[in-house]
């Protein structure tokens, strides 16, 4: 009896989760839609990778300035002591 | 018990696979009619970007380009403003429902043309006109 009631336990998980892997399947993939929306976009407007609207700061546009800040302190560290 | 194991393995396992079909959804976009759709409109974009530039062609909230306002174009290039705006239009149609149905979920084409819509605005250079929720804005 206990048995039968750990079974039906297990079936009844197996039916809840087994649609919801069906319902994943159904939903709109909003990432992939976007990656390929920025695909087609960059060809039909010819943009150049590395070339975002001007007026929005990109991340790609600053992560390149980050590390060009950072070896510019140094360096400007080290000239000052030489200076006097 | 041994049962219940394997009926909690399997369960743990079909958890498993429905993430790993989650991953690896990726849209096609490979298909000979998408890739005519994108060569239209790429040969459109030379003779549109002056009309965007100007302010007289916008990019719609809706994911299509509309004639925002007619009156900064010149007189004789009206009509080839229009025409203009109306073929890109029916390409962008023709492109999001081809996405949509082209990865088997034609019912999707209205996220792809929301989706779409929000990346059309956010590429637009600077001085473009695009429509946000309260009206149209100069990016």
């Amino acid at each position: 009896m206990r048995y039968n009631l750990k079974q039906w336990g297990a079936v009844g998980a197996v039916a809840l989760i087994l649609p919801a892997c069906v319902t994943i399947n159904i939903y709109f993939p909003a990432a992939a839609a976007e990656k390929a929306a920025d695909k087609i976009i960059d060809e039909v407007w010819q943009i150049k990778k590395g070339q975002p609207p001007a007026d929005k700061p990109s991340p790609d546009k600053s992560n390149p300035d980050k590390p060009a800040d950072t070896s510019g302190a140094p360096a400007m560290n080290s000239t000052a002591p030489a200076a006097p | 018990m041994k049962k219940y194991y394997i009926s909690l393995l399997f369960c743990l396992s079909s958890l498993l696979f429905s993430t790993l079909s989650l991953a690896a959804a990726d849209l096609e976009i490979n298909t000979p009619a998408i890739a005519a759709l994108k060569n239209s409109m790429q040969a459109r974009h030379a003779q549109l970007e002056p009309f965007y530039a100007s302010g007289a062609v916008g990019l719609a909230k809706d994911g299509s380009v509309a004639l925002r306002d007619a009156s900064l174009v010149p007189l004789p290039q009206r009509q080839a403003a229009n025409n203009l705006v109306s073929a890109e239009n029916s390409d962008r149609n023709a492109l999001y429902k081809e996405i949509a149905t082209g990865n088997g979920h034609p019912e999707w084409e209205g996220e792809v043309r929301s989706t779409f819509a929000q990346r059309w605005m956010q590429k637009a250079q600077s001085g473009w006109w695009v429509q946000s929720a309260s009206g149209w804005v100069k990016k």
